[in-house]
């Protein structure tokens, strides 16, 4: 009532590193502070793309030979190269955070770019698989195709594999809710990594700068903790849609 | 007595722990990238031998694995806080929950009779 805000700020005001906001105790206590809500975010995270897993678990069960001919159509060696590329840019993140705690700018600014580059071959392997689907019309909606699930046959490099025989045609159609839950979580994770990406741009500029090399390591810190993320959601996705129905 | 003094130092480490910022040094990084990069090979590997019901297992199992140490390593839980602990585990019990009890409905009913 009696002080201005200015001076009660004045008369409280200490010593402490320039990144510190003013309503945080200790620079430590700023870092728990932002690293707890990133968690709690992504938490969320985790309950939006679980819907997704569940949907793909039940209809995987109720319409099992439709998802085990939609999985034959993937192709295993562009899902491990990208679960190979995905991983690799998590180590390079999990070093970029390990050279902004040591103020490493040089080092920070490598791996970022590093992590970004591996980032867009990961989406560039996307869209050769994507656009393989496309041709073969196996993106669901007026322009379906199930011409590979009910004469397998007429689909040669499929079929030389897999040796899938004719699905009838009312479980044919149901491989488009395999394709639909195929775009579905890997388009999700695809634009988790679009974002992660202009995220990426943005801080290499700023860590040039010497943004993140000052002891202040909360922004790397937690976007790593988004970048992991998204690499977790992967380590689920790989197995499940191109490698457990292999044998089926 | 001895036994007390032996835990009061080793107690004392602990808080200091959790006060500071803790650097997970790079030797601990390439060694979980490369045991992820190891059993992502062994997924693969693993998805060409016919086991019937266990292919699915096996290949959740490797996938947990794999989580798990990016979780504990990459993502600092090992090294963090009791409450960031506690917050993940919340979310891994709350996840699990949800679909625990969604797949109970659907178990519980004959397939395809609905």
């Amino acid at each position: 009532m009696s002080d201005s805000p200015a001076v009660a700020h004045a008369a409280t005001h200490h010593e402490h590193p320039p990144y510190q906001r003013h309503h945080f105790e200790t620079a430590a206590q700023q870092f728990d502070a932002t690293n707890f809500a990133m968690w709690i975010f992504l938490l969320t995270e985790i309950m939006f793309f679980g819907g997704l897993f569940t949907a793909y678990l039940i209809f995987r069960n109720w319409y099992y030979p439709a998802f085990v001919q939609g999985s034959h159509q993937l192709n295993i060696w562009w899902g491990t190269a990208n679960t190979g590329v995905l991983i690799t840019s998590s180590f390079t993140m999990a070093m970029g955070v390990w050279c902004s705690e040591t103020r490493r700018k040089n080092g920070l600014v490598l791996c970022l770019i590093l992590t970004f580059i591996l980032g867009l071959g990961f989406l560039g392997i996307k869209t050769i698989e994507y656009s393989e689907k496309i041709e073969k019309h196996h993106v669901p909606g007026f322009h379906y195709s199930v011409k590979s699930f009910v004469d397998p046959a007429s689909d040669p490099e499929i079929y030389k594999e897999y040796h899938d025989k004719p699905l009838a045609p009312d479980m044919a159609q149901k491989t488009q809710i395999y394709f639909f839950l195929y775009f579905a979580m890997t388009g999700m994770h695809a634009l988790h990594m679009i974002i992660g990406i202009a995220i990426l741009g943005f801080m290499i500029f700023r860590a040039r700068a010497g943004a993140y090399t000052n002891g202040h390591v909360t922004y790397v810190e937690n976007f790593g903790l988004y970048w992991h993320f998204v690499d977790i959601i992967w380590i689920f996705l790989f197995p499940l849609l191109y490698l457990i129905s292999r044998h089926q | 007595m001895s036994e007390h003094s032996e835990q009061g130092p080793a107690h004392h480490e602990e808080d200091h722990h959790e006060e500071e910022h803790h650097i997970v040094p790079p030797l601990v990084y390439i060694v979980i990238v490369s045991i992820l990069l190891i059993m992502t090979g062994l997924t693969v590997g693993a998805s060409y031998i016919e086991m019937g019901v266990f292919n699915p297992i096996i290949a959740l199992a490797i996938g947990v694995f794999k989580a798990t140490l990016v979780v504990l390593f990459f993502m600092h839980v090992k090294y963090s806080t009791k409450l960031t602990k506690l917050t993940v585990f919340a979310g891994l019990f709350t996840f699990l929950a949800l679909v625990g009890m969604t797949l109970a409905d659907y178990i519980s009913r004959a397939w395809g009779r609905w």
